[in-house]
């Protein structure tokens, strides 16, 4: 009986547990010594002086309706860029989640294993998407601005092959980590895997797949205030001239329509999930 | 012979060292036949109905359905033949957030193209149908109802009410009255046996509920530990045979059960 006890009262995960976070200590270390992660030089002179002057203008944004106006059309600029490249990522997304989608394996029924070429294919495909999102939508940007010259357009494309990476790696997680019994049971029926994905999936990850879409339209729409860094148009082009000419008040106001916009995209995200929840 | 099970042994995937689920089974069944699956729990009820529908591989020994062994054919052809078959899991495989009529609906996905299955998810297609079926049980006030509104029984029901919709020829259900009050289990399992006598299908059904079974069905096989103990005409089965199939559980478990899950609850893994 007290050596049943002690089985009961020893949690097998626990020892797994504290040696994971340990070994996760151990590695933050080094990382933040390799990143010169020195806090204390924004507090030197010549910085505090920096900082004091653009905060002094800072405060004051920029209101003139001249201004404004410009702001308006670079701002719907951006919100045209961030979203005609999302429409574009999902396209690319969506037929690459479904194809890496395991549970919608035919050759893994019955057998638990899947035969060799769809398992390949699944493969294939998830290299692609790793390498889609592993070249950031800066450098993306960067060659397309050579290629197509600066503009949206290049903005466009930078972004959408990036998400298209990550939408198509997280559309497969959230898939892969909701309930996969009423998928099976439609599949075992003898239903079509996709149709099987939209009675049996979809339901249960709706919510989840909306709203990180719309999180990443949000990221999106940073990313291209990024991009316009580089010449791609939009807000971000406007912001690198009030930077550069230290214009602390036009900086300012442009800050102020990002929050906005991020607010706006968490305003729908989240009526979209209390719908969908 | 409709279905043919020839000395199958069946392991779980992934569970290849582990003692296999079902033992050197041999088991026919002819078309329209009425079978009810009696055993203690754990007996690998459920292992042999979703052996049954093509959805477990046997380890060894072979398979026919339908005249033909499903595993040697190529995905695709296997998969055209689950269509003929219908297995309703003990728990109801209905989406929580799904619309009871969309869920019930969905035993037509097999016969759907995309498109239309697309469709029927907007507009549902032929909500008349699954209303008819939801009627049969009493159910038909909950056509528009989401599925995590239904009580447990409610839910049973309606997974059952899949299964008339379906175009199946063959059903295989397990344990399909678990959450129902006698009286709901009784008119349940009616529908059920009428629906398989007019549309000539074999319904196969596992059980808890013995005298159930021994009233209702005209065969019984009781299963336990993974083998068939009996395979019998109802009038031919004798309390004694019953008693001995379910003998011993009470008594060769005195510690509690959880603390050996692994073998108590063999059908988790595979689903």
């Amino acid at each position: 009986m007290r050596q049943q006890n002690a089985q009961i009262v020893r949690d097998p995960a626990w020892r797994r547990r504290i040696v994971g976070t340990l070994i996760g200590l151990l590695l933050l270390w080094p990382m933040l010594v390799a990143s010169e992660f020195k806090p204390w030089i924004l507090f030197d002179e010549q910085s505090l002086n920096a900082t004091a002057h653009f905060l002094a203008d800072f405060l004051a944004p920029a209101h003139s309706l001249d201004f404004l106006r410009l702001v308006a059309v670079n701002t719907w600029q951006t919100v045209a860029m961030a979203t005609a490249a999302m429409t574009l990522a999902i396209a690319g997304a969506i037929p690459m989640t479904l194809l890496i989608n395991e549970r919608l394996s035919l050759s893994r029924i019955g057998t638990g294993r899947m035969a060799f070429i769809p398992a390949a294919v699944r493969q294939l495909v998830r290299w692609l998407l790793v390498v889609l999102r592993s070249v950031p939508e800066l450098v993306w940007g960067l060659l397309l601005v050579r290629i197509a010259g600066p503009g949206p357009t290049a903005g466009v494309f930078a972004i959408a092959l990036t998400y298209c990476g990550m939408l198509g790696k997280v559309y497969a997680e959230i898939l892969d980590s909701s309930d996969h019994f009423a998928t099976r049971a439609l599949i075992v029926n003898g239903s079509g895997r996709l149709n099987a994905f939209l009675y049996g999936a979809m339901p249960e990850a709706a919510a989840e797949l909306v709203s990180y879409t719309i999180y990443r339209w949000e990221c999106a729409i940073r990313g291209s205030i990024v991009l316009g860094f580089v010449g791609a148009g939009g807000l971000g082009q406007r912001m690198d001239e009030s930077l550069k000419n230290l214009v602390g008040g036009e900086v300012c106001t442009m800050l102020i329509v990002f929050v906005l916009l991020v607010a706006a995209a968490d305003g729908v995200s989240k009526m979209l999930r209390e719908r969908l929840a | 012979m409709q279905l043919e099970l020839i000395n199958a042994t069946i392991r779980h995937p992934g569970a290849n060292n582990a003692a296999p689920a079902l033992h050197e089974l041999t088991l026919q069944v002819t078309a329209g036949e009425q079978i009810a699956l009696i055993g203690p729990s754990g007996a690998g009820k459920t292992t042999l109905l979703h052996t049954l529908a093509c959805a477990i591989r046997p380890h060894d020994g072979d398979y026919l359905a339908f005249g033909i062994d499903p595993w040697q054919m190529n995905d695709a052809a296997r998969h055209a033949l689950r269509k003929r078959l219908f297995l309703a899991p003990q728990t109801p495989p209905l989406p929580p957030r799904q619309r009871v009529v969309t869920a019930v609906l969905a035993a037509r996905l097999p016969q759907w193209s995309l498109w239309r299955a697309f469709a029927s998810l907007i507009k549902p297609s032929d909500p008349r149908a699954a209303f008819d079926a939801l009627a049969r049980f009493q159910l038909e006030d909950k056509l528009y109802a989401r599925v995590d509104r239904l009580s447990g029984g409610e839910r049973q029901r309606c997974g059952m009410a899949r299964l008339l919709v379906s175009t199946a020829e063959l059903f295989l259900v397990d344990e399909p009255l678990s959450a129902l009050d006698p009286t709901l289990a009784l008119a349940t399992l009616a529908v059920l046996q009428e629906e398989a006598a007019t549309r000539k299908a074999t319904l196969i059904c596992s059980l808890h509920q013995v005298e159930l079974a021994r009233r209702h069905f005209p065969r019984i096989v009781g299963l336990r530990d993974g083998r068939i103990v009996f395979d019998t005409r109802s009038d031919a089965l004798t309390d004694a045979m019953i008693a001995n199939l379910y003998a011993g559980r009470e008594a060769a478990t005195p510690a509690p059960p959880d603390l050996t899950p692994a073998a108590t609850v063999p059908d988790v893994p595979c689903f």
